[in-house]
């Protein structure tokens, strides 16, 4: 396909959001497998949840 | 448990954990296969009588500035849910849309660069459209900033959750900023401002003006990544979840040793 004098603007920009938007996803799964290895390492060792054992509510603590 | 409305039940965090483990996998094969047939049906399109083949650019131009926008409208609604119904997820919603939300207003600032340069014959202008998206850029990073330098996770969700509904004031003025304001039966008239950006070609009230070769993957594409970016944003919440469980887990952690510590104490 010819994309004529300005290809190099058309394909940086589309090379551009590729990388950015992968980027994103792999800080996105990392992060999230990074908190899933530390929750299941604390639980491993038997802590567990003050609100879970008390009264079997989930204890996210929201921040609110 | 039966006296709890709809929206309670929704909000639970192990509900959503539960129903999004489900619906991601699919959010995010759908978003990629709707993404792929948008930029191949706009690909394979004949070139814009004037722009040519830089027509392609705004197939990731367009929706991206709009999912910036939208990420920005989103932070303040769940903004709005935080500070006024406390909704248990809305803050964790507010802080995970910010990252995403920043990154597509990036990218329509700098695919937006891309596309002026061949077109307009500059990269940038101090225009009222550029300006007030780069302005909105900066907000995603006074959110990021503010939330991140605060220790008190309280204090910082609602001075974060204050910022963001300040902030949307950006939202129209960035419409307005090309097309200006005209409401007579209000008497209003705000003219649009000198700008080299075009005027929507797609979100018209005499309906849109482009091709329906061009118009369509545009919103196909313009579909596709609005689900990425739902799917992304479920992600960073799921994310944000997992970290405040991690939180509490650490607090139990201490909690344990010190009424282990305390014990041999009060025995002695």
């Amino acid at each position: 396909m010819d994309l004529g004098p300005h290809a190099t603007f058309i394909l940086a920009a589309y090379a551009l959001v590729a990388l950015v938007l992968a980027g994103l996803a792999l800080w996105l799964w990392l992060d999230g497998r990074q908190q899933a290895n530390l929750i299941a390492d604390l639980e491993r060792r038997g802590v567990r949840r003050r609100s879970r054992s008390r009264a079997g509510t989930d204890g996210m603590g929201t921040g609110t | 448990m039966q006296s709890q409305s709809i929206t309670q039940r929704l909000a639970n965090p192990t509900r959503f954990m539960a129903l999004s483990g489900v619906v991601l996998p699919w959010l995010v094969t759908v978003a990629l296969m709707t993404i792929a047939y948008g930029l191949y049906t706009g690909w394979t399109a004949p070139p814009d009588y004037q722009q040519g083949q830089t027509i392609k650019i705004m197939y990731i131009h367009v929706p991206s500035a709009w999912l910036g926008m939208m990420g920005y409208a989103l932070i303040a609604v769940s903004s709005f849910g935080l500070l006024v119904f406390r909704h248990p997820l809305a803050d964790v919603s507010a802080k995970a849309a910010a990252p995403i939300g920043a990154a597509f207003t990036f990218l329509a600032l700098v695919t937006g660069s891309l596309w002026g340069k061949p077109m307009w014959g500059t990269y940038w202008v101090w225009d009222a459209r550029l300006t007030s998206v780069l302005i909105l850029f900066f907000l995603y990073l006074g959110l990021m900033a503010l939330r991140s330098s605060l220790d008190e996770d309280v204090l910082a969700s609602k001075l974060t959750a204050v910022l963001a509904l300040v902030g949307v004031v950006i939202l129209p003025f960035i419409k307005i900023s090309v097309e200006g304001l005209s409401i007579p039966s209000l008497g209003l008239e705000i003219p649009a401002w000198n700008t080299l950006h075009q005027p929507s070609s797609v979100l018209r009230s005499d309906g849109p003006k482009i091709h329906p070769s061009q118009l369509n993957p545009l919103l196909v594409s313009a579909a596709g990544f609005t689900l990425l970016f739902f799917a992304l944003h479920m992600k960073g919440m799921r994310n944000e979840i997992l970290r405040r469980r991690l939180k509490t887990l650490r607090m139990a952690e201490v909690d344990t040793v010190r009424s282990g510590q305390a014990a041999p104490a009060a025995a002695e």
